[in-house]
């Protein structure tokens, strides 16, 4: 078979802090030429001191060295495929990143007057009417920092609405196939959760499911196409039945980039929802963000979202913040403004076909993949995959191999790992999904990669199961690593 | 492999009476599922406990599960050996690593359960 990797030369690397000299400097600064001022008498005693302990003192070479060897260490986009599941690890475009740099753009500060940023503005008002127009919602707020974030903001906003009424009512529903942060928020956001069984489909029971909508019931969060990568065809029935009980829909919108440009869900219903703009509209996802997760809502949502909202006056973007319902800020400033950027460049630099052809090859590429796999790994669930595939480890299990055994393996054919064990509804999930960014000619790498891998699970289990042999660290034991946790480094004495 | 004077839910927990006393644990088969166990939320003693009700949670390299109650009743008693060795409920789900003990409120509770058999069978269907 064609190997996508082979063994090559990786630097050992110490730590910063063990490659220090004492008195080495990274830099010399010239001569003063000013007179001399004694810092503890223009400060104060308390605000000098002499030196940092454990400061690493080391030149400039040694630190460029230092973060590009760690740097080989590391698996990105921009090495290959990332099939991290619900993650949508797709590429980062350039064009992005020069828009981003532009001059204006990278030097502006939040707190220049209006009249001086107006093409900032600008940029968060387009971006604002492109994610509604895609969404088929209303309204939308770009603060929130990332999807989480976007959940909280969008179930307080349920909660203020419900309250506006007389009564924020006590219960959230959310189903077994949904994100796993939605319970958090609903219980962050005072809200009890109550749990929702999937049916033999992977979908919410459409018989069971009014029973279970009552006036206690403030929202059902679903996540469409939810976590087996299944579209919920009855998710405008199901928005029928809450509305007609008084409870709202909020739409997780993690997966929004199975369905942007074909389908959109203001018009299945959905009263709030949120966007990954690190996952669907193609801004930088690893290394903790920054992400961004825009909330958008339909019109009798609108006066309770976050201040400042932006509005047009004469001509000119201003900051309202005479916004008398709104549940008041939730992140500083404006949101994550440099993600903003390169979500509205990607989306404009897609245009409307572009966008819809993106959907599309996602989908293409992950049911590619599942048609490929499917003779070697078992599909527990039958109906059309979206964007994302989810196998089990059944089969192997019978050799004793699991999904965490060939997910480390899958590094030694130099892939990065599927996303493992999620969702839970799957026992052994192998979770993959390609995002439209790969060629064929990568999937094909992979498909060969993780057939390859099966038969080794049948002939050789032992050798999966010890996986990863290729990389620097071989298997770390992640257990020992989460319950006695070494979180602090100390010089050796 | 699951005693046959405990109590079991379709959640995967166990219940053995002493008494008027409910100690419960999870069993092998969730602790298979989960993986090894690295921390583990256990109710504070003097908690209200309901039956099919959430008072705590495990959590392993996987996941976090939440730990329903099979029955209803005060905790009077708490494993406090888990905080520093979660790793007894992967090593002896069924003794060691009970979680609590729970005075009885509704012992009729108790009918609604599976006994071992039932619960064995639920097992074989689920993997």
């Amino acid at each position: 078979m064609r190997r996508k990797v082979r063994s090559h030369i990786v630097q050992d690397e110490p730590l910063l802090f063990e490659l220090s000299t004492p008195g080495k400097r990274g830099c010399q600064l010239p001569r003063l030429d000013v007179p001399a001022v004694d810092p503890a008498a223009a400060l104060g005693e308390g605000s000098v001191r002499e030196g940092i302990e454990g400061f690493p003192e080391v030149s400039e070479v040694e630190v460029v060295r230092h973060f590009t060897r760690l740097s080989t260490w590391n698996y990105a986009i921009d090495l290959g495929m990332y099939p991290l599941g619900s993650c949508t690890m797709k590429y980062n475009p350039r064009a992005n990143e020069e828009a981003a740099r532009t001059e204006g753009l990278l030097w502006a500060h939040p707190y220049q007057p209006e009249e001086q940023v107006q093409g900032c503005l600008e940029i968060m008002a387009r971006l604002e009417q492109a994610l509604a127009e895609i969404t088929g919602m209303d309204a939308v707020c770009l603060q929130p920092a990332a999807g989480a974030h976007g959940e909280l903001t969008g179930i307080l906003l349920i909660r203020a609405l419900l309250e506006s009424k007389g009564n924020p009512r006590r219960k959230i529903l959310i189903p077994d196939s949904a994100h796993g942060t939605n319970p958090a928020t609903a219980a962050i956001a005072g809200y009890e959760v109550e749990n929702i069984r999937s049916n033999a489909r992977g979908m919410i029971d459409l018989e069971a499911f009014p029973s279970l909508v009552n006036e206690d019931v403030a929202a059902l969060m679903i996540t469409n196409p939810n976590t087996l990568g299944v579209f919920e065809v009855n998710i405008a029935r199901i928005a029928e039945i809450l509305h007609s009980k008084g409870a709202l829909l909020y739409m997780d919108g993690a997966n929004m980039n199975a369905l942007v440009g074909w389908t959109r869900p203001g018009e299945a219903g959905v009263d709030v929802l949120h966007l990954n703009l690190h996952k669907t509209f193609s801004t930088p996802h690893g290394g903790g963000g920054p992400g961004s997760g825009p909330v958008a809502v339909k019109k009798e949502l609108e006066p309770f979202l976050p201040v400042p909202r932006l509005k047009q006056v004469d001509g000119q973007w201003r900051w309202d913040y005479d916004r008398p319902q709104s549940i008041g800020r939730v992140r500083a400033f404006y949101g994550n403004f440099g993600v903003l950027v390169r979500a509205l460049a990607y989306i404009m630099a897609c245009g409307a076909e572009g966008l819809r052809a993106a959907t599309v090859d996602a989908v293409l590429n992950a049911n590619y993949v599942r048609k490929a796999l499917e003779p070697y790994y078992e599909l527990p669930h039958k109906e059309p995959s979206m964007h994302e595939c989810v196998f089990s480890d059944r089969r192997q299990a019978r050799h004793g191999v699991r999904t965490m055994d060939i997910a480390k393996r899958l590094i030694d054919y130099g892939f990065h790992p599927y996303t493992v064990a999620f969702p839970l509804i799957v026992p052994g999930a192998m979770m993959i999904e390609p995002t439209e960014s790969e060629s064929l000619r990568e999937l094909e790498l992979f498909v060969e990669a993780m057939i390859a891998i099966a038969r080794e699970a049948e002939e050789n289990p032992e050798l999966v199961r010890a996986a990863p042999h290729s990389t620097r660290t071989s298997r770390v034991d992640e257990a020992a690593a989460a319950r006695k946790p070494v979180l602090r480094w100390r010089p050796e004495s | 492999m699951y005693p046959t004077d405990y109590k079991y839910t379709r959640e995967h927990e166990w219940v053995k009476v002493e008494g008027d006393v409910g100690v419960i644990g999870i069993t092998f088969h969730a602790q298979q599922a989960l993986g090894d166990i690295v921390y583990v939320e256990l109710p504070k003693v003097g908690t209200q406990a309901v039956q099919g009700k959430t008072i705590g949670a495990v959590e392993s390299v996987k996941a976090v599960s939440d730990i329903y109650s099979p029955v209803s009743g005060e905790v009077i008693e708490v494993n406090e050996a888990l905080a520093e060795t979660p790793e007894l409920l992967n090593r002896d789900p069924h003794g060691a690593a009970w979680l609590a003990k729970i005075r009885l409120s509704a012992p009729e509770e108790l009918e609604k359960l599976l006994d071992a058999e039932q619960y064995q069978a639920l097992v074989a269907e689920e993997s």
